[in-house]
């Protein structure tokens, strides 16, 4: 007995000196790395460096959100060359993760792509005591992509680029109503084309996801019928027969593996991934291929339209625009803020805003520009005036 | 055992002179507090378990409150709401269980005919040079990560395996029966059904290695010297001796299939409806829950939990379900438990 204490004694003892060396080697694993951060921001933005040293101390601070995937490979890059040189933690979480962050207050900012609802806005309202602010800092498009070497071939012979959708045959699609290419529905919108008879599957998002918001909100607007039996929202009730991938990566399997397969994408991923994607008939008639000039049409379109709350859909876009459009904000606080994360949050949303639109462009993101820009900007004074 | 011997020996054979047998004073403490510290252990399951049902259960009691346990369970549409304060969507989780249980069923169909066999092949027909080798690689299968599987099954399987093999059977005359019928989906059933299989295939092999390594040397050369093949061991002693510890693992690989995620959310489909059919995209509970919970609004989060206690339950039914069985059969055909 005496032998079998000690021995539980020792391993005790013994589990006691790992769990000190496991913290301690915590701690000094954690330091360099974080000392070799520092030093390779130092080291990239030798300009800033007086202006930081002086500054961090006294009225700058690191600031942290949460949100929307979607976003994330832009703002990656605005956050390592934003001039300001403010150190931005993003954690890529889901848009419904950014606003849930964004309202137990534990993130300075959000990020989503869908906006607040009246409910969220009051209970927000209760939570701070002031005002939400949404603050879009750039539109995303969604793209219809498909895998069928029939129909390119079928493309290529009739000297079109694109096959050509409406709303109604995307929705008809995505409600397992038309099945193949050959649909008289689709034959009537590429008249030239001698469409194959491939069997369709409509692959979607098996995520909650600001993608499928912008698509289901667009179709909803569009076509009564898909309003009647869909609805919109990050994550609808699909129709028996389509198939579900996670993420833009899995639908995008799903595109490039299942035959006959029509997915959505967002656009920079289909671009990226070469993916070939159909042009759509907007509101005006117009056949319009997705491109960064025709998504950024879209917008330009109905910004005088778009409320002081900057909470809107973009919808029923006609002239030049790509249809399937929809804006991402930054989700900040009116009040609460101490001087520092306030500005430091000004003044990098203010750099995105202005001068973060070619990174944006590179990425196939479409900017905030021209008049809308003003206003966003003085969105952007309002954050912490209401304190 | 040896225990026990030990301290009957100590007992005999020392000397109980009363100063040893006092000893310290840390020695006497030692005892209780060490019953006080296994007693701690012990108890932090139940509290860790009763804590999450307790917990998970209150966050999804709404959800159960309006649609009723019944309803939630056979409810065949999940359509979302956005409110953060009450329940507005509705919330059948029908699809989802159909799915879980059809995935989970199929697998342990084609794993244990599979484990049961490549036990039998390491411990009795291999040479003894490959049985390590082989049991160490059934093993490793089982430390590959779920994501590994996952991906392997969506690049690679389900391409060149499993829809191929789809096609031939919803081609043949057997697709004329409805539930074989196309058209064969890449992410359907059939995928995650296929790459379960084998996922559970390590554990029940194990348990299948163990329990035919415990039939007694007597039987096997009893039924030997009479002349048996064999087949007729295997078949006739080794099988049916052993039968309650293939339940056994059976019911621990059944567990390990309800509660797979990843390679199921991957793989299934994911379309939030059921059907009738072997290579339909369906859905599965594990997989709707690790899919829609990221940007979920907070009502759909709690529809999201209730799946999770749904499932809870489930799996709980089946552990009572082999453990009940185990002793049933135990009692009839006699020893190899392993569970």
């Amino acid at each position: 007995m005496r032998s079998f204490s000690k021995k539980a004694a020792a391993t005790l003892l013994a589990l006691a000196l790992v769990a000190v060396a496991c913290g301690g080697g915590d701690d000094t694993a954690g330091d360099p790395t974080a000392a070799g951060n520092d030093a390779a921001d130092d080291a990239g933005e030798d300009d800033d460096l007086e202006v930081g040293e002086d500054g961090v101390a006294a009225d700058r601070a690191d600031l942290l959100g949460a949100g929307a995937t979607f976003i994330t490979p832009v703002m990656l890059e605005w956050i390592r060359d934003n001039e300001p040189g403010i150190a931005v933690n993003y954690q890529s979480i889901g848009s419904g993760g950014g606003i849930a962050q964004f309202l137990e207050e534990t993130v300075d900012f959000g990020s989503t792509e869908r906006f607040l609802t009246d409910e969220e806005i009051e209970d927000a309202r209760e939570i701070r005591g002031c005002e939400p602010l949404h603050i879009p800092d750039a539109f995303g498009s969604v793209v219809l992509a498909f895998n069928d070497p029939d129909l390119i071939a079928a493309l290529e012979a009739a000297g079109q680029d694109q096959v050509i959708l409406d709303a109604e045959t995307i929705a008809a699609i995505f409600l397992t109503e038309i099945t193949s290419w050959d649909d008289p529905a689709i034959a009537a919108l590429n008249p030239d084309v001698d469409l194959p008879s491939t069997e369709m599957v409509a692959a979607h998002r098996s995520d909650g996801s600001g993608t499928t918001y912008i698509f289901t909100r667009y179709l909803s607007d569009e076509d009564a019928n898909w309003d009647a039996q869909i609805g919109f929202g990050s994550e609808v009730d699909w129709v028996a027969g389509t198939i579900g991938g996670n993420g833009n990566e899995g639908v995008a399997a799903e595109v490039q593996q299942q035959p006959g397969a029509v997915g959505y994408l967002s656009y920079a991923y289909a671009v990226e991934n070469d993916i070939p994607v159909a042009a759509v008939v907007n509101a005006d008639g117009n056949v319009v291929s997705p491109t960064i000039d025709s998504i950024s049409a879209g917008p330009d379109s109905i910004i005088d339209t778009i409320p002081d709350d900057f909470r809107y859909d973009i919808l029923g876009v006609g002239a030049d625009g790509y249809p399937i459009v929809g804006t991402h904000w930054i989700l900040a606080w009116e009040c609460g803020y101490d001087d520092a994360t306030a500005e430091s949050l000004k003044d990098f949303l203010s750099w995105v805003v202005t001068e973060g639109d070619t990174l944006a462009r590179e990425l196939l993101y479409s900017p905030v520009t021209g008049s809308f820009e003003e206003r966003v900007l003085a969105q952007i004074e309002r954050i912490n005036s209401a304190n | 055992m040896t225990d026990r011997k030990a301290e009957q020996v100590s007992a005999t054979t020392l000397d109980p002179a009363p100063n040893r047998l006092r000893g310290s004073n840390g020695g006497r403490r030692a005892d209780p507090i060490f019953r006080a510290v296994l007693m701690v252990a012990a108890s932090s399951v139940l509290i860790i378990l009763a804590a999450m049902i307790i917990r998970t259960t209150i966050e999804a009691w709404p959800v159960f409150a309006k649609e009723g346990i019944l309803g939630f369970v056979t409810g065949q549409e999940w359509s979302v709401g956005t409110s953060r304060s009450e329940v507005t969507g509705t919330y059948g989780a029908f699809p989802f269980i159909y799915g879980t249980l059809k995935i989970s069923a199929i697998a342990v169909l084609f794993a244990v005919p599979l484990a049961i066999g490549i036990a039998l092949f390491t411990n009795e027909i291999a040479p003894p040079w490959l049985r390590r080798p082989l049991a160490y690689t059934v093993d490793t299968l089982a430390m590959v990560p779920s994501i590994v599987y996952a991906l392997v099954g969506m690049y690679f399987f389900r391409l060149y395996f499993w829809a191929p093999v789809g096609r031939f059977v919803a081609d043949s005359p057997v697709g004329n029966v409805p539930f074989f019928s196309g058209p064969v989906l890449l992410s359907s059933y059939w995928s995650a059904a296929n790459i379960l299989t084998i996922m559970i295939l390590p554990i029940i092999t194990a348990i299948c290695r163990d329990v035919f390594a415990q039939v007694p040397a007597d039987e096997r050369n009893a039924a030997f010297a009479m002349g048996a093949t064999r087949w007729e061991v295997m078949s006739k002693v080794i099988v049916p001796h052993s039968f309650s510890g293939i339940v056994g693992g059976t019911m621990l690989g059944l567990g390990r299939a309800l509660g797979e995620t990843l390679a199921v959310a991957v793989l299934i489909g994911s379309s939030q409806r059921w059907a009738p059919r072997l290579f339909f995209g369906g859905d599965a509970m594990t997989a709707v829950i690790a899919n829609t919970f990221a940007d979920a609004h907070p009502e759909a989060i709690w529809a999201l939990l209730a799946i999770g206690v749904t499932l809870f339950f489930i799996t709980m039914f089946v552990n009572v379900a082999a453990r009940l069985i185990v002793a049933r059969v135990g009692e009839r055909v006699g020893g190899g438990a392993v569970v």
